[in-house]
């Protein structure tokens, strides 16, 4: 018996979103008292005996070019084979994009029951039980999963990333990859960028900005912080921004340490996206503005007066 | 071509989410139901845009729900296909649900199954994955682009941090989010259409629950803001510095 942790690549780099989940994984062996392992697919570049430094003991690393483009089909009948051979009773995946298309594959494979946006710790009594997110952030559930094994994709930016130190025993694991019915053509990435669902500092903007032109303002902001850019889905519809950066019910859902929303009312369906945010700063010049109900720290101004401020201030108290 | 198109019934998207019996279950008085947002502007649009190229291509609407999810697959139905199937139970998690759907497509014999991305209530995002591996199926999640081709489909789907194209032979499931059709509205035609489209209720084939709702949660309210006088924006980021430790 152990913990399985997914550990999610991407050109052979490991993602931040592991990191969480192997440091997750790691305290849930810790509480069953078994030992975490990780399981990564495909060529990495990165170290992954430093992984251990987040708690998980041995990875068991499939290093079959074949993984190196992705099929949810191929890697659950991989992960399936790991998880007999290590034993594993609970099974951790990031609900990231990979996660989101293997996770539920694997629990319809193995009838193991899967709990996706898992937010915290599960409580382990007579029942094995694991809140996640429901009603896009408008509230949790606490869901008992009933299987032998289980399987838990964790929310990003939901539990700390956590040194305990030490180094992680890396062993091969070979095992047939079948060949993938899903081939991948042309990659468009938006690159040098933080990923907006990775990000942990986020500047927004809505239709209180006006208009495309006025954004170079937000994108100050956002680099003197080192933050992501998002927007309003009324801004990516006008195709004001790209349709990355919308979030909300209908957009990417995130939950950054800090989200600051400049322009934006804070409707219901915005708000179903930026809702778990830690701390929601608002600038709008409507004090009846419903975002301010939601917000831990706001202004009622003009943004076109106040962000250029900020941004002085910030780049004052960073010293660039 | 014959196409699936897995419909849920979600609480409008401005319904009060509160708990009843204890917070186990949702308080459902009062609320709108609607067509899971996900399900009708993208995968079910998406499947009437197909058809509207091919007529000669068959789409199938199919909702695991008891008699009360009716009124929901109707008003998919005024916006396009041409049947609907029930599966009467409720469906007590994902795998239920899931497995239910593909006990239907089996027999059917579709080309394509079409879900959303997820459901604005549950936020599983699994179904889908779920229905492909129950039927040994290739699955695209998060499908923002998709068409036809001569031998198969191409797809653009998302990655973390992008987007990449990739080509797969049918059958296929595809989860379905923004990018892959506009919304619509259903006209009058529609409306009346729908009314005398079969609408066929399913008994389920009997499967256990993997998990189980304990109780719901609302989240602790928030403080309340603090604000900052506008003629004072510095203030706001020695607090975002030295309170909040954010920044
Ligand atoms: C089913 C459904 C799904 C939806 N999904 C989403 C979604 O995913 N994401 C999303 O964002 N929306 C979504 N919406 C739309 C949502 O309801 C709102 O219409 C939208 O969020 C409003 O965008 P906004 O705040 O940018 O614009 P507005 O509502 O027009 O607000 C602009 C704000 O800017 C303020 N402002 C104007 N000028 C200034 C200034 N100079 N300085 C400071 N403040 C100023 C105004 O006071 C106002 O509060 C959805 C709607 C539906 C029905
Ligand atoms: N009860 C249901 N009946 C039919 N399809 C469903 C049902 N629940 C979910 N789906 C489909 O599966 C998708 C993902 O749902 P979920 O995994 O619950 O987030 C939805 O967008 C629907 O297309």
């Amino acid at each position: 018996m152990s913990v399985l942790i997914f550990i999610d690549q991407s050109d052979g780099q490991i993602r931040k979103a592991s990191h969480e989940a192997i440091s997750y994984g790691a305290k849930i062996a810790e509480m069953l008292n078994t030992t975490a392992e990780g399981i990564v697919l495909g060529t990495v570049t990165d170290s992954l005996q430093d992984l251990g430094k987040y708690g998980v003991k041995k990875i068991h690393h499939v290093d079959n070019a074949l993984l190196n483009h992705f099929d949810a089909q191929v890697v659950t009948q991989v992960l399936a084979s790991a998880i007999t051979a290590v034993g594993a009773k609970v099974v951790i995946f990031s609900n990231n994009v990979d996660g989101k298309a293997i996770a539920p594959r694997l629990s319809a494979r193995l009838k193991a029951g899967l709990v996706a946006g898992a937010i915290a710790l599960p409580e382990i009594g007579a029942d094995f039980v694991v809140k996640k997110n429901v009603f896009s952030g408008k509230a949790f559930a606490n869901v008992a999963i009933n299987t032998g094994i289980k399987i838990i994709s964790l929310n990003i930016n939901s539990y700390p990333v956590t040194e305990v130190g030490g180094s992680a025993e890396v062993v091969l694991f070979d095992t047939t990859v079948n060949e993938a019915k899903v081939k991948v053509g042309a990659v468009n990435k938006v690159t040098g960028e933080v990923p907006l669902t990775e990000a942990e500092l986020v500047v927004s903007g809505g239709r209180g900005l006006k208009g495309p032109e006025n954004w170079g303002m937000l994108e100050d902001l956002a680099k003197a912080l080192g933050a992501a850019t998002a927007c309003s889905r009324p801004v990516a519809d006008a195709h004001w921004r790209p349709h990355h950066e919308h979030v909300g019910q209908t957009g990417f859902a995130i939950a950054p340490n800090l989200y600051v929303a400049l322009g934006i009312s804070g409707a219901i369906q915005h708000l179903a996206g930026v809702n778990r945010s830690k701390v929601i700063v608002v600038i709008n010049k409507d004090p009846e503005a419903p975002f301010f109900k939601a917000a831990d720290y706001g202004i009622v101004g003009d943004v076109f007066e106040i962000v250029p401020k900020i941004t002085a201030a910030v780049k004052k108290l960073k010293g660039i | 071509m014959k196409i699936l198109v897995c419909i849920s019934k979600t609480p409008d998207t401005t319904a009060k989410i509160a708990f009843a019996d204890n917070n186990t279950k949702f308080a459902d008085q009062g609320v709108q139901w609607i067509i899971n947002p996900y399900d009708e502007w993208y995968a079910l649009v998406r499947a009437i845009e197909l058809k509207e190229k091919d007529p000669s291509t068959i789409i199938h609407l199919i909702t695991v729900g008891a008699a009360d999810a009716e009124p929901v697959i109707r008003k998919a139905l005024a916006l396009g296909g041409d049947e609907a199937i029930r599966v009467n139970t409720s469906g007590s998690d994902s795998f239920t649900i899931a497995s239910q759907i593909a006990g239907v497509a089996k027999e059917g014999g579709y080309d394509l199954i079409f879900t959303g991305k997820e459901t604005i209530d549950y936020n599983g995002a699994s179904i889908g994955g779920m229905v492909a591996e129950l039927l040994d199926l290739p699955y695209v999640s998060l499908a923002t682009k998709f068409d036809l081709t001569g031998s198969g489909a191409s797809i653009v789907r998302e990655i973390e941090g992008g987007e990449e194209v990739c080509e797969v032979a049918l059958p296929v499931v595809v989860s379905c989010q923004k990018g892959m059709a506009e919304q619509r509205i259903p006209n009058m035609k529609g409306i009346m259409g729908a009314r005398t489209k079969p609408l066929k209720a399913v008994e389920p084939v009997a499967i256990d629950a993997l998990t189980s709702i304990v109780s719901f949660e609302l989240p602790p309210a928030k403080a309340g803001v603090k604000l900052v006088p506008a003629d004072n924006p510095e203030e706001l980021v020695r607090l975002l510095h030295d309170e909040a430790k954010v920044i």
